[in-house]
């Protein structure tokens, strides 16, 4: 197997966590794993992006433009200043709830991401996920990260099982979160489209 | 057992593994985890510490090996710069057991303020370093370090790269290890003071020594040519190393030579390696390091040889490289079809830039909120520093006039005043910068008669590196409860006029204080004491009434907080971000927002 993932998202999205729980799952399953993250200052709020490079092979840190397999995308912005790393056959999850900058919410420039989404439906496979409202029944966005996993896993295009996955959940979510952590991945399992 | 930890997980399990005994350090990306690591794992015996700055740190590690043992220093790039004191003396002096400078470079840059090179460093101080390509070697090589500073009874220099220190990898350790036992300090003044005969003497034998070693590092393991020979190959180092690799992954017949051991130049390795080569391309990062070392030893030795890099402008000088790059380089040099290309983007709707931003509820803003106000329709310029609060230059706050390197803010405010004396000075710093290299500037401006504000703001941690400890904290990396070193008592201690401690989300008595502090002559301060939201649990949440909002987006305009948005029209707060710190609140001209008590 040779998968090359790359999440991307805003700091404070929770994207770290996602990368983890994913190479685990790829090591558990016996693959050579190799990840890389943001880490400093653009951890607080900036783009921020993981590199999931599994299988053999990988030389580089992060994945060489045109190579990643799946972009899994925590921010319908984020999708378009990555797009450019998704190979021609590739899949994209995007969550569709948009983050706004400071930046924008001082000029109003009304960036709500629906732009973003058109322009992307007809560049690429995607699969889109209302983050807001699959998080909606959690009560708090802090599951998004774990709500797209699912979203991933279910596109069929990840070589790993929903075992693998939520062994990983378990190991790395505080155990007062985890039942909903569970919940939160069994959601996204269940938007597969 | 298997680990599987960032490079900079990988260098603290190779130190340990290599039987360390003191590691100490200062935070500053890309290189804090490598004592978090530490911190993390099994380490009885050893000590460990977050020493107030990278000069201190060196110090404690330098005599530790002058004891025999075993130390390790970490910091990043800047640091070294704060640390060369000591480290172009200990260059001279050596050491008995082993000591092994991290100082890890940031091209890019990504999280500094320079591009320099760590290489350069140790060509100028005269001591090897050594520079992995990934974690896995980042592991096998720190121990080399460990055994070459031993061997030479010099320190040693390791450098890896923001990309090395934060990729992750499957690392083989052993299930335990035990630090190195060692014989202790034996007086010898002959050796251990320095003075200037002593220098004279030294200097002649490090580079006898550094001939010597150079001739070592030519079968080092980690110094490797492949491919078949023929007119062109490849020189690189470092992660360029593995970008050259993923590009040539169809091509094993092209000619890679990498040199991980920057200095002392391993020359004759670089000799053999260019056997019948008559055109060469340097791929590396920061410097032209590699490319100024194969053209001397090109014109040394008369080889009728091309060096192309960044010296002949085929390679640009700044920012960090990668595959992308590589591959345009690589495939104009060899004559190869270009790689995989990048998904065609264009006519992508226009990206919001997403600059970082201080956290919602984050303390530093109250704090610019209330100088900014006190200070409004008076001349005053604000000296910012290096951390979080550096954020602070960000609109709406616009707070931030100066910021240069560790600690420079109180000092800079100072010359500021002396040549505009018609402003009001203003020093913004952290706590832990405060430690670090703030407070002999508040000494040299109390001394030195200077009129300024000196704003600590202290957020009981170093939040940008990732929350470590420092001495006003309390706590230190041995998991210690300590005497907190009281900021104020020092400040006092050394004869600031007046030091007013407030809650910066108080904003009216925080507006006071500012006002009552810059009014007064000499060097006043005020610390703003409130904790480092992204450590401490909300409070609650605010909400904004919407039947008494009348949208004028003052709190938006004001102080930028990420959770108040506008949505269709509306203001609004997301509960998601929203900590209820309450400073919006206190600036809505018709108290619409309410919600958490504080
Ligand atoms: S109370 Fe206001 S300023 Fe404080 S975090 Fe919430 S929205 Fe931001
Ligand atoms: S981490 Fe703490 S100090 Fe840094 S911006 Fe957030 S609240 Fe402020």
């Amino acid at each position: 197997m040779k998968q090359d993932i790359l999440i991307c998202g805003v700091g404070g999205q929770g994207t770290v966590l996602a990368s983890r729980v994913l190479a685990a799952a790829a090591m558990e399953a016996g693959h050579p794993v190799h990840s890389a993250e943001t880490i400093g200052m653009a951890q607080r709020g900036g783009s921020v992006t993981s590199h999931i490079r599994i299988g053999a092979g990988a030389w580089s840190p992060l994945i060489p433009p045109g190579g990643a397999d799946m972009l899994l995308a925590f921010e319908p912005a984020e999708a378009v200043r990555n797009l450019s790393f998704l190979r021609p056959e590739g899949i994209a999850i995007v969550n569709t709830a948009a983050t706004r900058p400071v930046g924008a919410s001082l000029k109003d420039t009304g960036y709500d991401g629906r732009e973003m989404v058109a322009w992307l439906k007809d560049r690429c496979a995607c699969v889109f996920v209302d983050g807001e409202a699959a998080c909606r029944p959690f009560g708090s966005a802090r599951y998004l990260n774990i709500v797209l996993l699912g979203a991933a896993l279910g596109t069929g295009r990840l070589e790993l099982t929903e075992e693998l996955i939520r062994n990983q959940i378990r190991r790395y979510v505080p155990a007062r979160f985890l039942e909903t952590n569970l919940k939160a991945f069994e959601a996204g399992l269940s938007l597969k489209s | 057992m298997k680990e599987y930890v960032m490079g900079n997980g990988a260098i603290a399990l190779g130190a340990l593994a290599a039987g360390v005994n003191l590691v100490a350090g200062y935070p500053g990306t890309p290189s804090s985890e490598i004592i978090e690591t530490v911190a993390k794992y099994p380490h009885e015996g050893i000590h460990l510490e977050w020493s107030v700055n990278e000069k201190a740190a060196l110090e404690v590690a330098a005599a530790a090996a002058y004891s025999g043992a075993r130390a390790l220093v970490t910091m990043k790039q800047m640091g070294l710069n704060v640390a060369s004191d000591p480290l172009m003396s200990v260059a001279y002096i050596g050491v008995k057991g082993g000591l092994v400078i991290v100082s890890a470079d940031d091209p890019g840059p990504i999280s500094s303020q320079t591009e320099q090179d760590t290489r350069r460093f140790a060509g100028f101080s005269r001591i090897p370093v050594f520079d992995p390509a990934s974690p896995e070697e980042a592991y096998a090589m720190i121990q080399d370090a460990f055994a070459c500073s031993e061997k030479y009874h010099t320190p040693v220099l390791f450098r890896p790269t923001t990309r090395v220190c934060h990729a992750y990898a499957a690392i083989d350790v052993p299930d335990r290890w035990e630090p190195a036992s060692f014989e202790g300090f034996r007086k010898d003044a002959s050796r251990w003071v320095i003075f200037p005969r002593l220098s004279y003497a030294n200097h002649g034998k490090m580079e006898a020594r550094n001939a010597e070693i150079a001739r070592d590092f030519s079968d080092y393991r980690f110094n490797t040519v492949e491919g078949a020979a023929g007119p062109r190959a490849i020189l690189t180092s470092g992660v360029s190393y593995a970008y050259v690799k993923e590009c040539l992954r169809e091509h094993p017949e092209a000619r890679i030579i990498r040199v991980a051991t920057a200095f002392p130049f391993p020359e004759d390795f670089l000799l053999r390696a260019l056997e019948g080569v008559e055109e060469l391309l340097c791929i590396e990062e920061l410097s032209p390091w590699l490319e100024e070392q194969a053209l001397q030893v090109a014109g040394r030795h008369h080889l009728a040889l091309t060096v192309r890099g960044k010296l002949d402008g085929t390679v640009p000088h700044h920012g960090e490289n990668s595959v992308a790059l590589s591959g345009r380089l690589l495939a104009d040099f060899l004559g190869l079809e270009p790689g995989p290309s990048p998904r065609d983007c264009s006519g992508a709707p226009p990206l919001p830039v997403r600059p970082p931003v201080l956290c919602a509820g984050c303390p530093h803003r109250a704090s610019f909120y209330a100088v900014k106000q006190a200070m409004k329709g008076q001349k005053a310029f604000f000296c910012g520093d290096i951390g979080c609060y550096t954020l602070g230059n960000a609109m709406p706050l616009d707070m931030v006039d100066t910021c240069l390197c560790m600690g420079a803010g109180i000092t800079m405010a100072q010359g500021l005043r002396h040549t505009n004396p018609d402003a009001v000075c203003f020093a913004f710093v952290g706590d832990s910068t405060f430690f670090a290299s703030g407070m002999t500037g508040v000494v040299n401006a109390v001394y030195n008669e200077a009129d300024m504000v000196l704003c600590v703001l202290d957020n009981s941690t170093t939040a940008m590196t990732g929350h470590q400890p420092h001495p006003g904290t309390g706590r230190n990396m041995m998991g210690h409860i300590v005497d907190r070193v009281d900021i104020a008592r020092v400040l006092e201690g050394i004869g600031v006029r007046r030091v007013v401690t407030v809650d910066p989300l108080r904003l009216e008595e925080a507006v006071q204080a500012v006002r009552s502090c810059a009014a007064e002559k000499g060097v006043t301060a005020i610390i703003f004491k409130s904790p480092c939201v992204a450590l401490t649990k909300p409070t609650g949440k605010c909400i904004i009434d919407g039947q008494k909002c009348i949208a004028c987006k003052k709190c938006i305009r004001e102080i930028g907080c990420p959770a108040l948005i506008t949505d269709q029209g509306q203001v609004r707060i997301d509960p998601n971000l929203c900590t209820g710190c309450g400073l919006c609140g206190q600036i809505c001209p018709v108290g619409a927002i309410g919600g958490a008590e504080q």
